[in-house]
This record gives structure tokens, sequence and C-alpha cells, in this order.
């Protein structure tokens, strides 16, 4: 039998092999692409708006976006003047960790000098944090001065959803794009005006 | 009319490898003549994967996908459906046996050395099979949109967020909404009832098919291959049909019974195998007070919350399921069953053993100090009993294993 030079071969299977796995991505875009939001649900998403004026001073409420629970609450005087008392228990008292949209305008972390809005989602495994605005001894936390306890897995957060140390969760609550136009809050999207 | 039959078989047979495929895989294929009880569980797992596969394709027609309608058509199929609540309750019973067998069947591998050389495959295609399984589990456990569905899909899909860079939108991708909803629970169904069942049939055979090239093991972890018979039978064996059939067929009885007990009288099995919080729809704006995962995950529940951080507790959890596929590489000892294997090796499976039961346990009650603290015992117990695994079972003092079984 003949020498044979597969040279021509292997390069023409290599060749035809490269062709064909290049269609790989190609093909698998519609399957990967299909588990995206769909239009729909990315409409259902949007923005929600409610009228904050008759929250009660110290009052905590829960507005549904995105089927997630937005926390918004309307501080106290004593609450905003205490507003760091638990500074050196927390993780991440400026935000550094995560995008925070309105960082520096207020105390608050939002768009307001009153209200505080952030996401009630825990920052750890998603479970939704309990409010717990009274200053006194608790369960988790002898020297507790307000804030939320998530019940799952004990993370710890402030009045104004900044996480403790030495819990699970790894950040703060974030915060969603908002602003208020008067009294009307409107979650899930931002003006620019404040 | 018995010839007309035996034609019929004739002309099959010589298109279809029928009698060569029954004498090759049945009835002259060849298992250790002396096992123990620790052998059924294989096939109790067989059976029970078969009354899912149908009680599963039974619950299909009447369950509803859809986010409004899921736990309505769960009532639907519990109240309405003729008896729709057997069926619903074989297939969730059947969730949770399926686990304590498998679970049993894999302590089984650990006692007797299942996975020693040449079992390896046999070993991986296993764990392949309990990674899938815990997939399935899950998935299965969303569908019925019930409070338990919802905020455990939400704990398990937020693990992904822990990735960095590419977590946030994974979890998006994954649920396909902002939230799980009825486009997270439509996907869940398809993979549940038809992609995932597809990967552990193919599985199963696999698992199956390398066992029989390799050979079942045995308690003694005698070889028996080592002494065969003129026609190259392994002497200490005994053909699989009839003698293993019908000896599986007593304990497949006793585990039927059993199974209906739990299916008839303790289906919910104190909450256990379908938490009580599962009986209310799913509320995306409240959280259940206290979250726990079904018994079967709940080891690996507690090895999450041991750790205080996201992606470290991840990665614990990963690994605890990653390090069985390595095992038999990190069993360097000279014997395969654990009657022969030294001291050391015992009191390691002992201790892992009970520290794996203590975290199924820590991980279905709610955390405090002390029970974070035994949770970190028992997770390093857990992850020594592999890692240190290569260097107790080289160094210790083993007894000699008899020529014959």
């Amino acid at each position: 039998m003949q020498e044979k030079d597969n040279t021509r071969r292997k390069v023409l299977i290599g060749l035809t092999s490269a062709v064909g796995l290049s269609g790989i991505p190609f093909a698998a875009t519609p399957f990967i692409a299909a588990w995206n939001p769909s239009a729909k649900a990315k409409a259902a998403g949007a923005s929600v708006k409610l009228d904050v004026s008759k929250m009660q001073y110290g009052q905590q409420i829960q507005v549904a976006w995105r089927k997630q629970p937005v926390f918004v609450v309307r501080h106290t005087k004593e609450s905003l003047e205490n507003i760091d008392s638990a500074l050196p228990k927390l993780a991440d008292p400026n935000s550094d960790q995560i995008e925070e949209p309105y960082k520096g305008q207020n105390p608050t972390r939002s768009k307001s000098s009153e209200y505080t809005v952030m996401v009630g989602v825990c920052t750890h495994l998603g479970c939704s944090p309990k409010y717990h605005p009274e200053v006194e001894p608790k369960p988790w936390d002898a020297s507790w001065a307000g804030g939320f306890f998530c019940p799952c897995h004990g993370s710890m957060f402030d009045m104004v959803g900044r996480v403790y140390k030495g819990v699970p969760a790894p950040t703060n609550l974030p915060v969603p794009p908002h602003f208020f136009d008067g009294s009307i809050l409107t979650i899930g999207e931002d003006r620019g005006t404040a | 009319m018995s010839e007309m039959v035996g034609k019929l078989f004739g002309w099959v047979n010589s298109r279809l490898p029928v009698s060569n495929t029954f004498e090759r895989h049945l009835s002259k294929h060849p298992v250790p003549s002396k096992v123990n009880f620790w052998y059924l569980f294989g096939a109790l797992a067989s059976v029970v994967l078969i009354i899912q596969i149908v009680s599963g394709i039974w619950l299909i027609m009447p369950y509803s996908n859809t986010e409004e309608e899921a736990f309505a058509s769960i009532e639907y199929i519990m109240r309405d459906v003729d008896y729709g609540w057997v069926i619903r309750y074989m297939h969730t019973t059947g969730a949770s046996m399926f686990f304590a067998v498998v679970y049993l069947h894999m302590f089984r591998g650990l006692l007797y050395g299942s996975y020693q050389k040449p079992k390896e495959l046999v070993w991986i295609f296993g764990c392949t099979i309990y990674l899938a399984m815990m997939a399935e589990g899950f998935l299965g456990y969303v569908l019925p949109y019930g409070q338990m569905s919802y905020w455990g899909a939400q704990v398990i899909i937020s693990l992904f967020g822990a990735i960095p860079y590419i977590g946030e939108s994974l979890e998006l991708w994954i649920r396909g909404d902002y939230y799980i909803s009825g486009i997270t629970v439509s996907r869940f169904f398809a993979l549940h009832v038809v992609a995932l069942p597809l990967v552990l049939i193919a599985l199963v055979f696999l698992h199956l098919v390398a066992l029989h090239e390799v050979g079942a093991g045995n308690p003694e972890g005698v070889d028996i291959e080592e002494h065969l018979d003129d026609d190259g039978v392994p002497l200490d064996s005994v053909p699989f049909f009839p003698y293993k059939v019908l000896n599986a067929l007593v304990g497949i009885g006793v585990f039927m019974t059993v199974f209906a007990i739990i299916m008839f009288f303790f289906p919910e099995g104190g909450g256990y195998f379908i938490e009580m919080a599962n009986f209310e729809e799913a509320n995306p704006l409240v959280t259940p007070e206290h979250i726990a995962p079904v018994w079967y995950y709940s080891p690996y529940y507690a090895m999450l919350r041991a750790v205080p951080d996201k992606l470290g507790g991840l990665i614990v959890m990963g690994s605890a399921v990653a390090i069985l596929f390595v095992v038999p590489w990190l069993d360097k000892s000279k014997v395969a069953s654990i009657r022969y294997k030294g001291i050391y090796s015992k009191v390691a499976l002992a201790l892992f053993g009970i520290s794996f039961i203590t975290l199924g346990y820590l991980g279905t009650v709610s955390v405090t100090e002390v029970r974070k603290t035994m949770s970190v015992i028992c997770t390093v117990i857990y992850f020594a009993f592999f890692l240190l695994m290569p260097i107790y079972t080289k160094y210790e003092k083993t007894l000699e294993v008899p020529e014959r079984l």
C-alpha cells in the first residue's frame, strides 16, 4: 500500500470542525436569549407612584415594585437626630461598597431629608427584613438602636437600611431609583428633580 | 400455537438482541453470592424513579403552570380530581423516599468502598445523579407556587447572585423576571418534567452500564473475579436473575409498605416532607418567619448558614457536594470494606455520619449562637472526613481480606 500524506485531510477536518463549531454560539443564542425578561415582563416592571404625605411619623410602609417589597420609612425627628447612633456597628456606613444613586445627598440615603426608600429584600438571600424601630434591647442585639432585622438568617440593618458588621448580609439595602414630586413618590424611575 | 410464538420470538431476536441482552444483564450476569441489606437501596431507588415518573405524568395533566393558577391547580388536584390527592402525595412522598434511599445507597458506598478502582465511574455517575436529583427536587418544589416554593426559590436563586460580576444578571436571567413569577414557574416546569428527567434517565442508564462492566461489590470487599470456574464465571457469584431479583422483591415489599404508610397517614411528614408554609399561596411581599428547606437539603443549608459570608457560604455548600466526586482518589486504603479497614476509618465514618445528621437537623431550625457554633463544628468534621481521608486510610493498620467470599 502507498504511504499516504494525511496533512491535507487533517487540515480539511480541522477547518470543517472549526466552521461547524463556530455555528454553536449562533444556534445557542435564541435558546439563551429566550430566558431574558420578556417585553411584557419588562413593561410590568416599570415604576409605581404613591402619596407619602399621609404617612405617620415613624411609620414604615411596603410598596410592591417589580413584586419586590420596597420599604418607605418616614423618620421621626428623634430618629433623624440619632440616625448614626449605631455607626460603630455598621459595616459600610457610607455605602462605599454598592452603587448608591443619591450618595451624600441626605443622611436618609434618599432624595428626601425625611423619607428613606429602600428595596426591602435582604442582600443575603432575599428574605424580607422586619421593621423594628424601637430603641430597646432585642434578642438579637442587647443595644438595639432601631432598624431592620431579617428573621431568616439574622442580618441586621439600621433605620436607613445600612448593614451591621458580622451578619450574613454583605451589603446595605439598595436604594431604588426614585423621585419626589411634591408628596408623590415615584419608585423605579428618576426624573432628576429633588 | 407455541410454535408460532417461538417463530415470532426468533424473528424478533434476529433483529433485536433480546435474549442476548437478557442473558448478559440478567440471567447470566454474575453478582456476589453474599451481600446484605445495604445492597438493596440501588434497586429501591430505581423503583422510586419509576413511581416518580408515572405519578409525575399524571400530575402534569391537571396542573397549571401559570402564576395565577399554579397554586389553585394544586388545590384542585387535592380536592376535585378523583384520587388526585393520592397521586400528589405519591409524588411528594416519592421525592422524600428517593432521597432517603439514595442517601442510604451512598452511605453504603462509603461503608464498603463501592467507589474504589475500578468502580470510579460508577461512583461519579452516581454523584451526578444525586446532583441532578437535587436540581429536580428544587425545581419541583417551586411548582405549587406556595409560600415556601417562592421564598425557597428566592433564597436558592439569590445564591447565584453571590457569583462575582455576573451574579445579578444571572439571577435575572434564571428568573426571566424581576421576581419569581409565572415566567419562572413555567420554565422550571419545563425543566422539571422534560429536561431533567431525560438527564436522570440517561445517567441511571450509564450508572448501570458502568456497574455491569466492572461488577457489583460486596460487604467483604473480596474481588470475586479472582476465583473463576471452568466457564469463567466467578465461583462466589449467582446469576442476577432470578436470585437477586427475587431477593430484592422482598425488600421492595417492605419498602412499599413503609411508602404506603407515609403516603396515606403522614404525607406531610410533620412539615419535613411538605412544609406547612407551602399550604399558603406565594406572596412576594411577606417572608415567612422561618425559612427552611425540606429535610433532604437541610445539611447543606446548615453549612451555608454556618458561613457569615455570602460567596463563602456558596463555595462551602458547592464544595460539600463537589468533594463527593473525588472520593475514589481520596481513599488510599488497600482494602475496600469498613470491616477490614482500621480504627481511624471507622471513627471518621461514624463522626461523618453523626455530623451529617446533626447538620440535617440544624438546617431545619432557626439560627441561634449555639446552633451556629455547632453547624461550624459539624461542617469542619464533614470536610475533615474527606480531606484527611488520604492520610488516615494510608497510615492505618488494616486487616487481611479473605480470599473467598
